[in-house]
């Protein structure tokens, strides 16, 4: 019997030590956004600085309007793309999940083609930007993410179709129920873990997105957390360059460079890592029905 | 007899007209958002003159110059650089994210404590769960060529000089391969957890009793028993083997040019042609080339899955 467990202390040591890998970068970015400038310049970004400072969160401060601009818009587009998305993959996916719903074959087949090919970057950037002209607007931030393909569509009508007894819907129809109430009072609220899981997958990727942001927008005032993030990782003046008031003038001069941008990545990544725990379940769940056929 | 048949359809229209009307919203964004770029692929035959306004004008008053920008790209060296960039990364982290992955979910699977497994799975994963912008930062507190932990405190410890670790191409292949494997392994390590779980205990304890060390029970029951999986991840990321995490090439070598010879792929030359150069016709000439072969690239990885088992195959 001795044979069948692995020594439970290596186990532990070889993952205490992987786990570690993956959250060392981590820390030392929390560390190093609260190092003193001149133990950076001295000993470099470490675990241990040899001097504290929140010198760069001062600074931070001082713009707080830029980063709550920049945090807002990334609430804003993040909750109603999410709303929206999955609001429109639902309608979309229930008729397609319905046995007697005519032209079914086409319309899924349409679905299901997105995902096999897409026109790439190019048409698609001309299609938002010289006909429906987004350049610079937030919808920019939101449209192109509500269905980046079928799959979320497809994933939900395999959970409706498998999870959503026929006879019921049927009753109700006979009924009297029209399909939009038999689709919003019978078929939602029996589908609450899909949408809680595709929900969750559509606000991490809103959330994340910087991609829209890098090739949409140009103006700064409609930067995400995201957008003004990767401006400042090659630009470290730009925050300064386009501040919407407060006193850069009078921090300009002694601007903690170099702990400056490691505390915003710290304010971005905080909320995310935050709630982290509670939605684990949810997030696991999401990239395991995604990979294996749902 | 026509007649009903009409009034068949009219009948049938009217008592699925609600799901209809559900179907339109998505159907319409679908063909906005899908459909009308795939017609746009046209725009790879022509010579885009932005004198004519809106997209119909652009792409109706421009000239045909049949394959002219396949030409040209193909001609230079840089479809062969790209191409081969983009199969070289992607097929190594096939490789090595599917092993590691493995040997993780294996070791997080011995894990007795479910509290202390969970933890560990909540840490691996986390990685996963930021963006790009943010890997930038992390990779740039370790890089940076002043400041970075590697040139002040591990070189040093190891009495080597600091490297200006942005602009050495030589060494971004192994880079990007350790960034990539940080920031995927955890989804990797959860989906291969979820298929170790679902295996039958009762082969363990057989095997147990036959006297089967741990490594053979791996090698003859873990490994065959989640082969199907393998095989699936794998034949989905070869279809996928033509396009790549433009994040990962864009943000993490912060755009350096002197690092493109080993760090440009199709989907960061698309995006530079486009967005920085303004070569609309020779960016769109790589991204038709990257949709065709990526197209081609599923359907067999899908024949192959669908000729092996039926139930795996994607359709």
């Amino acid at each position: 019997m001795k044979n069948n467990q692995m020594n439970q202390t290596a186990v532990h040591i070889l993952l205490i030590l992987l786990s570690a890998a993956c959250l060392f970068p981590f820390l030392l970015l929390f560390m190093a956004s609260f190092t003193d400038e001149q133990s950076i310049v001295k000993d470099g970004y470490t675990l241990f600085p040899s001097r504290l400072s929140f010198a760069a969160y001062d600074y931070l401060w001082n713009q707080a309007s830029t980063m709550t601009r920049a945090y807002g818009i990334t609430i804003f587009i993040t909750a109603v793309g999410t709303f929206v998305g999955l609001l429109i993959s639902s309608l979309l996916a229930y008729p397609l999940s319905r046995k007697d719903m005519p032209v079914r074959g086409f319309l899924a087949f349409v679905v299901f083609f997105t995902l096999l090919f897409n026109g790439g970057l190019v048409p698609t950037y001309l299609v938002y930007t010289e006909l429906f002209h987004m350049k610079n607007s937030l919808l920019a931030l939101i449209v192109p993410g509500l269905l980046t393909n079928g799959f979320f569509v497809l994933l939900i009508r395999s959970f409706f179709s498998t999870s959503i007894p026929v006879p019921i819907i049927e009753s109700a129809y006979i009924d009297g129920a029209s399909e939009f109430k038999i689709f919003y009072r019978i078929v939602l609220p029996l589908s609450l873990p899909i949408l809680a899981t595709i929900g969750l997958m559509l606000t991490i990727s809103y959330w994340n997105d910087w991609f829209n942001g890098l090739i949409y927008i140009t103006e700064p005032k409609l930067f995400s957390i995201q957008n003004l993030l990767n401006r400042m990782l090659s630009n470290i003046q730009f925050l300064q360059q386009n501040s919407l008031g407060g006193n850069a003038s009078a921090a300009a001069a002694t601007i903690p460079m170099n702990s400056v941008r490691m505390a915003m990545a710290v304010i971005g990544i905080v909320p995310i890592v935050c709630i982290y725990p509670f939605f684990q379940k949810y997030f696991v769940k999401g990239l395991t029905i995604g990979a294996v056929k749902g | 007899m026509r007649q009903s048949r009409l009034s068949e359809t009219f009948k049938k229209l009217k008592r699925y007209r609600a799901l209809f009307l559900m179907v339109l919203p998505g159907l319409a964004y679908l063909i906005v958002n899908n459909y009308l770029p795939m017609l746009g692929v046209v725009i790879a035959f022509k010579n885009i003159d932005y004198s004519h306004k809106g997209l119909f004008g652009l792409i109706y008053y421009s000239d045909w110059i049949g394959f002219k920008n396949f030409e040209y790209l193909f001609k230079t060296n840089d479809a062969l650089v790209i191409t081969r960039n983009t199969l070289l990364y992607n097929g190594g982290f096939i490789i090595l994210n599917t092993s590691i992955a493995i040997a993780l979910a294996i070791l997080l699977n011995e894990v007795r404590n479910r509290l202390a497994s969970r933890f560990y799975q909540s840490l691996v994963l986390l990685p996963y769960l930021i963006s790009m912008v943010i890997v930038g930062y992390l990779v740039l507190s370790m890089l940076n060529v002043e400041n970075g932990f590697v040139n002040k405190q591990i070189l040093p410890m190891l009495g080597m000089h600091p490297i200006s670790w942005y602009s050495e191409s030589k060494y971004w292949p192994y880079i990007l391969t350790i960034v990539n494997l940080w920031k995927n392994i955890g989804y990797f390590c959860i989906i291969y957890l979820a298929s170790i779980i679902g295996i039958d205990q009762e082969f363990y304890e057989a095997a147990t009793i036959d006297g089967a060390s741990k490594w053979q029970q791996i090698r003859s029951i873990t490994v065959p028993l989640i082969a199907p999986t393998i095989t699936v991840m794998t034949l989905l990321g070869i279809g996928r083997i033509f396009y790549s995490d433009f994040g990962l090439f864009y943000q993490v070598p912060l755009n350096s040019g002197p690092l493109q010879p080993t760090t440009d792929v199709i989907d960061t030359y698309v995006y530079r042609g486009l967005m920085t150069l303004g070569d609309i016709g020779m960016s769109s000439a790589a991204g038709l080339y990257q949709a065709l072969v990526g197209f081609i690239l599923v359907m067999i990885s899908n024949y192959v899955v669908a000729r092996r088992n039926r139930e795996q195959a994607l359709f």
